[in-house]
């Protein structure tokens, strides 16, 4: 009777997950499946699940068409951007916060954790304001720095540093290191695992980043992937092959990051939202 | 520890303190000045905004709570607001309750743990443009595939009842990925003896999921829901993309008319006010998040 209930419930189990699966993935799949077809095959009245002829020509277009090697190099240089100098800015502030002795370091922590109850959509107007005294409205620099504030990857990576024996520092510091030293040669190799994880996640978030880039970027040749599919409508019109080409090779760069680093990704996602993987 | 020894640690630790406090001052600056410019500065300048008439580029004048005032009567405002609770509504327990099979499903078949996770996890890591692109194509009126499947004409995202609820779909199918990680790791974290323990005692399949699994994944689904709540108050890029605003306005939300206000009517001390009242709307639930959580916490103790 009981191992009959269990087989019962295995069997659901199995076809829920075949299901859900498979409706899951079915929209990236269409998205292909469209991608792959001559435009005329989009509109025809005649509907099947796969193309009648394949053809890479949509993807070809695309690429020869529109701005999308341009809002992908930009993507690329402002993600890496924003990766590099959040880590390097967090882990400095991370370890002072963590393993300094000074004055107001209470004060000045918890006055860092507020960015986690005032969220950034609420400073878009100042922020533009500031943006544009500065001259920086459709700059790299523009799109990069107001995004390298993370409040979440210095709480992180505090966190890892408290958990370190203090042993470490102090006979480093002993041997005359000073602290960017100790940080560099001693705390650095100790956490490669959470930065790399942290630096993954931020990466992502900076590529996928609509927002900001939506507010402080008005010329298509500053766009970023998120920002310049939405303006595929005015380069290609409504042809759909070429949408789907033009999606699919913006999503490319991410998905293939996850598919690669599949743990690390999960793991910093995880840290990031204060549970342990 | 007598008086003396308090006093000799007291000194060490002011000793240290001064002999630490340029350093950490050094390691500190790069992380101060970009929260100084482009966290606390505008925080203060939203507010202090909030108060004055003000356009895109000049401050013309203190108007005092003129603003405020003005937005208690705002119909747009209340129905924009109103919007985007109900796109909470329509997003928040799918989301939770979706994650949550995902996580026991994943979980459970062992073999296929990989390929399960990276597509329900994939969508997730897609930029926002991506997914309306593709929701946009399968909802189309004539040619998309979900007419198709259902039969008929209707065109989703420019019909006033099904315009939220389809970004709604589309947005639990881009998202949802977290939710399910969120879980599996609240899974994992339950100890087998449990199990082990209440199979022994005869415990089965939805008994055992009762009394332990959806116990122990308490704090979890906490978690999950406010975040859920949080995050489809922010709710922006999918409606703006998708249908900008429309049809009538039925899918304009909070931020989309805070963006209008600000960047189209070039009416940012209104706009200002709008975000003030949106942090505080935020705010307000992070604190119910933590009462919430802690009444649980005296209840089960």
């Amino acid at each position: 009777m009981n191992t009959k209930s269990t087989l019962g419930w295995t069997a659901i189990g199995a076809i829920s997950a075949v299901l859900l699966a498979a409706l899951w993935a079915a929209p990236l799949l269409w998205a292909m499946s469209t991608a792959l077809r001559p435009e005329l095959e989009t509109v025809s009245s005649d509907f099947h699940w796969l193309p009648q002829t394949w053809t890479l020509d949509a993807f070809h277009k695309t690429l020869a068409a529109g701005n999308l090697l341009r809002w992908l190099f930009n993507s690329a240089l402002v993600s890496l951007a924003v990766t590099v100098v959040t880590m390097a800015v967090s882990l400095m502030a991370a370890y002072a916060f963590s393993q300094l002795r000074f004055r107001g370091r209470g004060l000045i922590f918890a006055l860092a954790m507020l960015a986690f109850l005032v969220p950034f959509e609420a400073l878009l107007v100042p922020l533009f304001r500031t943006m544009n005294a500065l001259g920086l409205i459709n700059s790299y620099a523009g799109i990069v720095l107001p995004q390298v504030v993370s409040p979440v990857v210095i709480y992180v990576f505090k966190g890892f540093f408290d958990e370190i024996p203090a042993d470490f520092r102090e006979a480093a510091t002993m041997d005359g290191a000073g602290p960017l030293r100790v940080l560099w040669s001693v705390y650095l190799p100790l956490s490669g695992n959470i930065v790399w994880a942290m630096a993954i996640v931020t990466f992502i978030a900076a590529w996928n980043n609509f927002l900001w880039p939506f507010i402080i970027v008005t010329s298509n040749d500053m766009m970023t992937v998120p920002l310049g599919l939405t303006q595929t409508y005015d380069a290609f019109g409504v042809r759909y092959a070429q949408l789907m080409a033009a999606a699919l090779l913006g999503a490319a760069p991410v998905a293939l990051a996850y598919i690669a680093f599949q743990r690390k990704v999960t793991q910093g996602f995880l840290a990031a939202s204060g549970l342990k993987g | 520890m007598d008086q003396s020894a308090l006093s000799v640690s007291a000194t060490v630790a002011r000793a240290s303190a001064r002999r630490e406090g340029l350093p950490a001052l050094a390691l500190l600056s790069p992380f101060l000045l970009a929260f100084l410019l482009f966290f606390l500065v505008p925080t203060v300048e939203t507010f202090w905004l909030s108060l004055t008439e003000s356009s895109l580029t000049r401050t013309n004048a203190f108007v005092g709570l003129d603003n405020y005032a003005t937005l208690l009567h705002d119909a747009s405002f209340w129905d924009a607001l109103g919007n985007t609770f109900y796109f909470a509504l329509l997003t928040v327990v799918p989301l939770t309750a979706l994650g949550l099979v995902m996580a026991l499903l994943v979980n459970r078949f062992v073999r296929a743990q990989g390929w399960l996770q990276g597509v329900f996890f994939l969508p997730f890591v897609l930029p926002i443009s991506v997914m309306t692109l593709i929701a946009d194509w399968m909802l189309q009126p004539s040619s998309g595939v979900i007419n198709h499947i259902l039969g008929g004409q209707r065109p989703w995202l420019a019909d006033p009842y099904w315009a939220l609820p389809a970004v709604a779909i589309g947005t639990v199918w881009w998202t949802v990925g977290f939710n399910m990680l969120l879980f599996l790791a609240g899974l994992r974290n339950i100890p087998a003896e449990q199990y082990e323990a209440a199979a022994l005692d005869g415990a089965r399949g939805w008994t055992l999921f009762r009394n332990i699994t959806w116990p122990a994944l308490r704090p979890v689904t906490t978690t999950c829901v406010i975040l859920q709540i949080i995050a489809s108050l922010k709710v922006f890029g999918q409606t703006y993309i998708l249908t900008s605003g429309g049809p009538f306005n039925t899918t304009r939300v909070t931020l989309h008319y805070m963006y209008e206000t600000a960047f189209t009517q070039s009416d940012a001390g209104y706009a200002a006010a709008i975000a003030m009242a949106f942090v505080a709307v935020v705010i307000l639930l992070s604190l119910l998040q933590i009462w919430v959580v802690s009444w649980l916490d005296r209840r089960d103790a």
